[in-house]
């Protein structure tokens, strides 16, 4: 294998530095090499979207992404959205509307929804179908995802 | 914080435990586990459907940077013996009455000599990185010699077809037939009769979260602990156990945050045993967690049945007789033998009365992915076919099809209903309680009604449009045993803390549990502490499977507080020096029934029950509060649903779009409503992926081509309807609770609701929908059936 190379991200803020192999995927440096095991794999091919994280404020698939790739680059995951012990408004919102069960798409949810609702004002059901589409959930049938997003993009209650 | 309610906990909406930590990102799941040490694991597995294995040959593997250990499928089987043929062992009141004939196949742990499907295990490879031990993987030179491919189930079980098991000499390993009345005698008189071939296809569970297990073993004290993304954590340290002739006390089974199972995890796999070896064989903690290509190629599948039925009726519409003959195609094994099978027989009749009928079954194995049970397990298929027939019948007859289910359905007066055959767990079928047809008529109303709907859709037809609509009707055995566990104890800090054999993988059991707790005791739901899917924290359980938990954990839970609650009284009656009867729990303590200040604290109370000098429990009392509990269900308590479905069909795609989707479901007392309405949405669209998209195809040649995301079509949020879901809540008088399974349900109908629902569109047409998915290309060919 090519030799390893420094990779270095800013993730949640925080300047992280370590070695990858450059066929590594960035899911695998943010999960094995720097510890963040909030972000989830799912597949490996780019479709259940479980595994969503933001690179320099668009969400990504990291499976889809090396690590090399992202040098430099500024990173947000599902563990830098609560402040302190407080819930991010859209994990409570998420609880609320019992939008998770087994909780391993929800990262992706999370940071799929945020990325959608700063894209696109004024969503509509169907619009936030759609958007979500980008994550599959086994568990839940979607409902409560969707009434969860719509009320954090209403910015009141549902 | 939810504050205590005097009318306890069950029945509320009480918001989930398990949400803030995975929330939060800080679930931990197998993939998530790091071991000081730890070695990575990669599998081996047969790109050939049927194959004689020639050589396997590690050098070049072992050569790979990072490569510590190889092992091949004929060295494991000389050191670990075959899985065990789990589930086979048929209850006397089953076997009784079934006439069967059951010669399940073992499954070695690995290939040792003959591959059987595309992604059996032939080898594995442990290194320091995932990324190594695929690299090794890739480097291992082994030679097969190809054998026909057994890929049709009918051909299978045909003279002259290939053997997938030589040893046991046919592919129809199982056969199974039970009757009551006389159901030649009725056909024969019977006014009408119709006979149909029906297809339910494979597919399969899914869980986002792929399978994983890893195991530390500890040379001090020969003891393994074995994280496993599983449904049956005593189930698997039990084999375990067997396979390694270790004590199971040495053994610790832990399932962490898992990931969805819905079935596809509730039996042991070989991996399940493999990951524990090698971690006990090389001395070095080992993880190994399947991607998504592999879960699609060896996660069980499940469904995949063909059956002929004849169903015979009156002019009325009333059912005569019912015959179903049906081949499951089981894959290369069958891990969890014939119960599957068997609860497809026990379905057929549903809510309906019929006097004569008849079910006969073949199981047979192919050359590909085991069949196990996926939620629903065995029943969609069951109410495929009689809720096809129903809707055959009404047309047969020029009747609405929510007639004749009216006509046939076993009324709420009926209660107790013996259905005259017996159920897997050998105890005669009998229908507890519930109202099946007012289930009916509700779910027709909710949906508008059938007449409104018709107008509708005649009108839409003169422009050219199709809706159609579906209903479809179930019974469920839910709540099976044989038993579960739990062990109740108050802790010295005076909270309660229960363990039981639940293996949660998203229902919210810890929450669930926490309510059901809480009111057996009186105290605010902070005050309960929930270990789940911890072999170490209970000596025998069972695990979540079969839509039981609900039922079993929570009788047990409820039996073994009785016992804790008893001795708690005797030790507050001694020092409040009151009668036991003058006492009751309250808020977290003993009280003297109308003198709320005459109490004492559990914490109070169990510091005096505990052995040692200031012990002040009762003379002859046994010291501590804690006692176990095995809940042996009578047998199962029936849950039941029905459903009620609008669709359209667009001529031009064949896209087959659905409006509304309706189902009344009765699972007796709702201990969590919301959790609940959950579980069954949750279903229902695993159901309408089972309907529409998802399927899982093989090639002539055994090939597996859907094995990608890209391939096997899993609904996402933009295909998925609007789900409504209305709760009837009968108690059922078996169990403390009152309370039924509804893990399952959801996915039972939805497949042969669509079915029916596009059928009625595509009326004009003439066409059944009786092979599933339905498919857009299907479902365009019968506009023009030229095309």
């Amino acid at each position: 294998m090519t030799a390893k190379r420094s990779v270095t991200v800013t993730v949640n803020g925080e300047a992280r530095t370590g070695e990858a192999e450059p066929r590594m995927l960035l899911s695998d440096f943010l999960r094995e090499t720097l510890g963040l095991t909030g972000t989830h794999v799912g597949c490996e091919h780019g479709i259940c979207g479980a595994c969503t994280v933001h690179v320099d404020g668009e969400a990504a698939r990291s499976c889809l992404m090396l690590a090399v790739q992202a040098d430099g680059a500024e990173i947000d995951t599902v563990e830098g959205l609560a402040d302190g012990e407080t819930l991010h408004r859209l994990q409570q919102l998420f609880s609320k509307h019992r939008a998770l069960q087994c909780g391993f798409c929800t990262p992706g949810m999370l940071m799929t929804a945020l990325d959608l609702v700063r894209h696109r004002p004024n969503l509509t059901e169907a619009e936030i179908r759609s958007g979500m589409a980008a994550v599959l959930c086994r568990c839940t049938g979607y409902e409560g995802i969707v009434h969860a997003v719509a009320e954090y993009a209403s910015g009141g209650e549902r | 914080m939810t504050a205590p309610s005097p009318d306890g906990y069950i029945g509320r909406s009480v918001p989930r435990r398990e949400d803030r930590r995975l929330l939060l990102g800080d679930g931990s799941y197998v993939a998530d586990l790091v071991l000081p040490g730890m070695v990575h694991a990669a599998f081996a597995r047969s790109q050939l459907a049927h194959a004689r294995i020639v050589s396997v040959d590690f050098a070049r593997a072992m050569d790979e940077p990072g490569a510590a250990f190889a092992l091949g499928g004929a060295e494991l089987a000389g050191e670990m013996p075959p899985i065990g043929g789990m589930q086979v062992t048929a209850p006397k009141g089953w076997a009784d009455r079934v006439d069967h004939r059951i010669t399940l196949p073992p499954q070695n742990l690995m290939a040792s000599d003959r591959v059987r499907y595309v992604g059996e295990a032939f080898a594995v490879v442990c290194a320091d990185s995932r990324y190594a031990a695929e690299d090794a993987v890739e480097a291992i030179d082994a030679e097969f010699e190809p054998l026909a491919a057994v890929v049709d189930p009918e051909a299978a079980a045909s003279p002259g077809a290939e053997i997938v098991h030589p040893d046991i000499g046919t592919n129809a390993v199982a056969e199974l037939y039970v009757e009551k009345g006389d159901v030649a005698a009725a056909m024969a008189a019977a006014p009408h009769r119709v006979r149909r071939r029906f297809r339910h296809h494979r597919y399969a569970a899914m869980p986002l979260e792929c399978r994983g297990v890893a195991a530390e073993y500890d040379r001090r004290t020969d003891s393994l602990t074995v994280w496993s993304s599983t449904q049956v954590v005593h189930w698997v340290r039990k084999e375990l156990a067997f396979a390694l002739g270790m004590a199971e006390e040495k053994i610790r089974v832990l399932a962490p945050d898992v990931g969805g199972g819905f079935g596809g995890k509730g039996h042991v796999y070989p991996e399940d045993l493999i990951i524990p070896y090698l971690a006990r064989r090389i001395g070095r903690p080992v993880r190994w967690v399947e991607d998504r290509h592999e879960h699609i190629l060896n996660a069980a599948h499940s469904r995949d049945n063909i059956h002929d039925a004849e169903i015979g009726f009156d002019d009325t519409g009333r059912i005569l007789a019912f015959r179903d003959d049906f081949i499951v195609d089981s894959g290369a094994y069958s891990p969890v033998g014939a119960g599957v099978a068997y609860n497809t027989t026990a379905h057929l009749l549903g809510p309906y009365h019929v006097d004569n009928f008849a079910g006969g079954t073949a199981v047979v194995v192919t050359n590909k992915t085991p069949n196990a049970p996926y939620r629903g397990a065995g029943r969609p298929e069951a109410v495929q076919v009689t809720e096809r027939l129903m809707d055959i019948v009404a047309d047969t007859l020029g009747m609405e099809p929510a007639e004749v289910r009216l006509r046939n359905m076993i009324g709420p007066e009926r209660m107790p209903y013996e259905v005259g055959l017996p159920y897997r767990d050998g105890v005669p079928m009998t229908y507890d309680s519930g109202d099946y047809p007012a289930s009916l008529r509700r779910a027709i109303e909710e949906i508008g009604g059938v007449e409104a709907f018709r107008e509708r859709q005649d009108k839409a037809r003169a422009e050219g449009r199709y809706l159609g609509l579906g209903l479809g009707c179930y019974t469920e055995g839910t709540g099976v045993g044989p038993f579960e566990g739990a062990t109740v104890k108050v802790d010295a800090s005076g909270k309660i803390v229960v363990s039981t054999g639940a293996c949660p993988i998203g229902q919210g059991h810890e929450t669930v549990f926490a309510q059901v707790t809480a009111d057996a005791w009186k105290v605010p739901i902070e005050d309960v502490v929930v270990l789940l899917a911890d072999t170490s924290t209970l000596t025998m359980g069972y695990g979540s499977i079969a839509s039981r938990s609900t039922v079993t954990s929570s009788a047990a839970i409820g039996d073994a507080s009785d016992k804790v609650k008893a001795k708690v009284l005797a030790v507050a009656a001694a020092l409040l020096e009151a009668s036991e009867a003058d006492l009751e729990l309250r808020d977290g303590k003993v009280a003297v029934k109308g003198v709320p200040e005459m109490s004492v604290t559990l914490r109070e109370v169990a510091a005096a029950a505990a052995p040692g000098w200031l012990s002040r429990r009762p003379e002859g009392s046994e010291a501590g509060l804690e006692a176990t509990s095995y809940y042996e269900p009578p047998t199962v308590t029936w849950a039941y649903a029905s459903n009620a479905a609008i669709v359209e069909v667009e001529p031009d795609t064949g896209r087959v779009l659905v409006e509304r989707y309706v189902e009344v479901h009765d699972a007796g007392r709702l201990v969590n409503p919301g959790l609940a309405d959950g579980q069954v949405k949750g279903g229902l669209v695993q159901g309408l992926g089972g309907a529409l998209y998802e399927s899982i195809e093989y090639d002539e040649a055994g090939q597996l081509l859907t094995g990608s995301f890209a391939d096997y079509l899993l609904p996402t949020a933009a295909e998925t309807p609007p789900i409504e879901v209305v709760h009837m809540e009968t108690p059922t008088p078996l169990n403390p609770l009152g309370v039924k399974g509804l893990g399952e349900g959801g996915a039972i109908a939805p497949p042969v609701v669509i079915a029916n629902a596009v059928t009625d569109a595509l009326k004009p047409f003439g066409v059944e929908f009786n092979t599933l998915p339905i498919r857009w290309q299907d479902v365009r060919a019968a506009f023009d059936p030229a095309e």
